[in-house]
């Protein structure tokens, strides 16, 4: 907490100010406060609450409904597997697996406990042409294998090692 | 400045300033393509020309003197992602696929400058060893006919003066300056143009019933929340030609009088939002959006907003509440959009592909527009090709067309699982997504249309057309849809909510061998409940891949429940582990990995597996080294 709560809600003030404290556009402040904070605070949603002037349970409702929205913060490379209908019957669910035992994943948690890399399944990227389809960090990669979804892994596991120990 | 000019005269000058160049690259930017790495193959290009000591454009300079010797283009997605990255060289015409940056020096040196043809780069045919030169004589392109997505593909996605020398905001400049907002609902309603993204209301209908509404506040909504899994006709219309949608708008915004509109795109299409946005930008200073809009007098503005990934909010008055900025739940219909819609007010909502297409029909006339399309779906469709066929990718066909032209004609054939073709020789075609249902090679010759489509218990939805080889298993693939709209179900209605999760939970013992025979009696009785007792869309159509597999695939049903086997050999319940007696070398590598004790054997004999321990984690298959345990 170096940085103290003042600096904290200062970017949610001038988030807040963006979208002229407008409640309709809660779920665009929602995508700028993430944004920022990679997740969403509770603190966070509270202030925001209380300045738009709706009730916290209004602002939980929203955060909790949409899947883009994560209370939970995520790990540092974030890896989505497409599970859409062209990804799935060209055997995207080998991918998964392979992943998840790859990181060592369980059914609860799809982030390493190193906060290194999150899991997530999206339901269609729209690049059904390219199937399957895995981004990681916003880099879409198609036409995957098991195989070659974990040398792309590995490689950033690489360089973290390498970053890490400089 | 070029704003300050008449549309007529802008496209005279862009299409004379093009004319100036002595080529034209045009490298495919959409989503798909830049997957594939074609920024690198644009930027190498550039590189390439450059070194040459030759100049080069960005885009078409329309302000300066001095041309530069070639110039360059970033065009949308071009509906054809698998051969990506795809580089066109104009005049020529020539489309070279899967380029590599590799390629740039090669491309430059003998295509832009001496006109020479690179065979191994050009298209080879699936089936015959035949190289084609030019797109509109790929069968994959040659087989359709776009009219919505015309401009896919072919123009910079970026630059609105190559939209206006296609004849561009012509059709919203003459709704604005010279038609009334009756006239402008009757030419629609005349063409026969129906909702594309899934309902088919008609369009021209839905608009009028907005006009005769007395309020003076009224807004257009855009739904380009396309969530369908394996449909993305609306990010390639977005990402490649924004200003199609924009000018659809317009001229619903002069027929129903509405002077605000939203375009609700998703969030997982960051590149599409990325364009439309500019695309905005651009409008607004031409003066085509804002204030006194083509010198009307009249204003209408476009405000963008990203979706927040709610298979849901495609539902119109889900989506509605998600503007705004409540939960994306639906609402009961009546009261209409039409009649109440965004913040209580008069709203159109339509989707992407039917504002794209709004132009297109205005520019044809309602006559030419509607002969084409069966008696009673008019014009064309944009499907997602996708799945277990040879060319995967976007098409728009005329209504009517058959599944024997889409799959054999543009797709190239069906694709087994080693990669091997087997002509039309397909399981089932999903069509409509998680709201559709399955067509099998009974329907090959069946005109699909809105009509035909629902006597045989599909739809048309949002167009994903997603092909099924025969390895596949039809449970698992209802238990994946079922999967899907469970949880995406937001909740509101008992029978979605909690009938969808009964239903997974059947369909999932059935795939995992639990099932019983009341077990599909059950799944039948609740399938009709969720139809009958969910308030929308998503809930009243999410039984529909279960009903449809069901009806025509009832043995794969009957397999898994009596008699203990997948006929795909593709559930892992099902699947039985055994070791080849003549490839065991009897190393006990298998044995001592089982984590259940489940394998034995000694030196000398080949080990067993026994099924009754047997928990089928495949360790055995990854250790063996001699390739001797089998699963079947």
């Amino acid at each position: 907490m170096s940085d103290g709560i003042g600096t904290k809600f200062d970017k949610v003030c001038s988030i807040l100010d963006k979208y002229e404290h407008n409640p309709h556009k809660l779920i665009a402040i929602l995508q700028d406060m993430q944004e920022e904070y990679k997740y969403l605070p509770e603190d966070i949603m509270t202030f925001v609450s209380t300045a738009l002037g709706i009730s916290p349970s209004t602002v939980y409702g929203v955060a909790t409904f949409y899947s883009h929205f994560t209370l939970q913060p995520k790990g540092k490379h974030v890896i989505k597997l497409c599970d859409g209908t062209a990804c799935h019957v060209r055997k995207s669910q080998d991918i998964l697996n392979a992943i998840k035992k790859y990181l060592g994943l369980s059914k609860k948690s799809n982030t390493t406990p190193d906060m290194l890399f999150t899991l997530e399944t999206v339901a269609c990227l729209g690049a059904c042409g390219l199937a399957p389809v895995v981004v990681i960090d916003d880099q879409v990669h198609g036409l995957m294998t098991p195989e070659s979804t974990i040398a792309l892994i590995e490689e950033i596991k690489k360089e973290e090692v390498v970053c890490g120990g400089n | 400045m070029v704003t300050n000019r008449t549309l007529k005269e802008r496209k005279e000058l862009f299409k004379s300033n093009l004319s100036k160049y002595k080529a034209r690259i045009m490298v495919c930017a959409g989503t798909g393509c830049v997957a594939n790495g074609s920024l690198k193959v644009y930027e190498e290009l550039v590189n390439k020309i450059k070194e040459k000591g030759l100049s080069v454009a960005v885009a078409v300079e329309l302000e300066k003197e001095e041309k530069d010797d070639y110039v360059m283009a970033q065009s949308g997605c071009q509906g054809f992602c698998q051969m990506g990255p795809l580089v066109t060289v104009y005049p020529q015409g020539i489309l070279y696929i899967k380029v590599k940056p590799e390629d740039a020096e090669e491309i430059i040196e003998k295509t832009v400058i001496n006109g020479e043809i690179i065979h191994r780069l050009l298209y080879v045919t699936p089936d015959l060893n035949e190289t084609i030169e030019k797109a509109d004589h790929i069968p994959f392109y040659s087989g359709q006919h776009r009219l919505g997505i015309k401009h896919c593909g072919h123009i910079d996605a970026l630059d609105m003066e190559e939209y206006i020398a296609n004849d561009g905001y012509a059709m919203a400049e003459r709704a604005f300056t010279k038609m009334t907002g009756d006239q402008i609902c009757k030419l629609v309603t005349d063409s026969g143009l129906r909702g594309r993204g899934g309902g088919g209301f008609p369009t021209g209908r839905k608009w009028e019933l907005t006009r005769i509404q007395e309020e003076p506040t009224k807004y257009i909504v855009c739904n380009g929340d396309e969530g369908d899994p394996g449909a993305f006709m609306d990010r390639c219309l977005l990402e490649a030609c924004p200003h199609s949608v924009i000018e659809g708008m317009l001229v619903a915004a002069k027929a129903i009088s509405a002077t605000e509109g939203y375009i609700y795109v998703r969030t997982e299409y960051p590149l599409a939002v990325k364009r439309l946005k500019i695309a905005v930008e651009d409008a607004k200073k031409s003066g085509f959006l804002g204030k006194d809009v083509f010198g009307t007098g009249i204003d209408f503005d476009i405000h963008i907003m990203e979706g927040a990934g709610a298979f849901v909010c495609g539902e119109e008055t889900a989506l509605i509440a998600s503007i705004e900025g409540k939960r994306g739940m639906p609402n009961p219909k009546p009261p209409f959009p039409a009649q109440s819609g965004l913040f209580g007010k008069p709203t159109v909502i339509n989707n992407v592909e039917t504002f794209a297409n709004v132009p297109v029909v205005m520019q044809m006339g309602a006559e030419a527009y509607s002969s084409i399309g069966t008696a009673t779906s008019n014009g064309t469709k944009t499907f997602a090709l996708t799945g277990h066929v040879a060319n995967t990718g976007l098409i728009e066909v005329p209504f009517g067309t058959t599944l024997r032209q889409i799959i054999g004609d543009i797709g190239g054939g069906v694709l087994n699982d080693d990669g091997t073709l087997c002509g039309l020789d397909f399981k089932a075609v999903q069509i409509g997504g998680p709201s559709g249902g399955c067509l099998t090679k009974k329907h090959l010759d069946l005109p699909l249309d809105y009509e035909n489509l629902k006597s045989v218990g599909a739809m048309v939805g949002s167009g994903g057309l997603v092909v099924i080889n025969e390895q596949t298993c039809m449970v698992e693939v209802a238990r994946f849809f079922m999967q899907f709209t469970q949880s995406e179900s937001c909740g509101k209605c008992v029978v979605c909510r909690e009938g969808t999760k009964q239903m997974l939970n059947l369909l999932t013992d059935i795939v995992e061998g639990r099932a019983k025979a009341e077990t599909l009696s059950l799944l039948e009785e609740l399938a009709q409940v969720v139809k009958v007792g969910s308030l929308c869309g998503l809930g009243k159509t999410a039984p529909n891949p279960v009903l449809s597999t069901l009806k025509y695939f009832r043995d794969e049903y009957n397999a898994h429940v009596f008699e203990g086997r997948c006929p795909a050999n593709q559930c892992e319940a099902f699947k039985k582990y055994r070791i080849e007696e003549e490839k065991c070398k009897s190393c006990g590598v298998c044995a001592k990995k089982c984590p259940v004790g489940a394998i034995e054997g000694a030196k000398g004999v080949p080990y067993v597996i026994d099924r009754d321990k047997c928990i089928k984690c495949g360790v055995c298959i990854e250790s063996c080294k001699f390739d001797a345990v089998l699963v079947g």
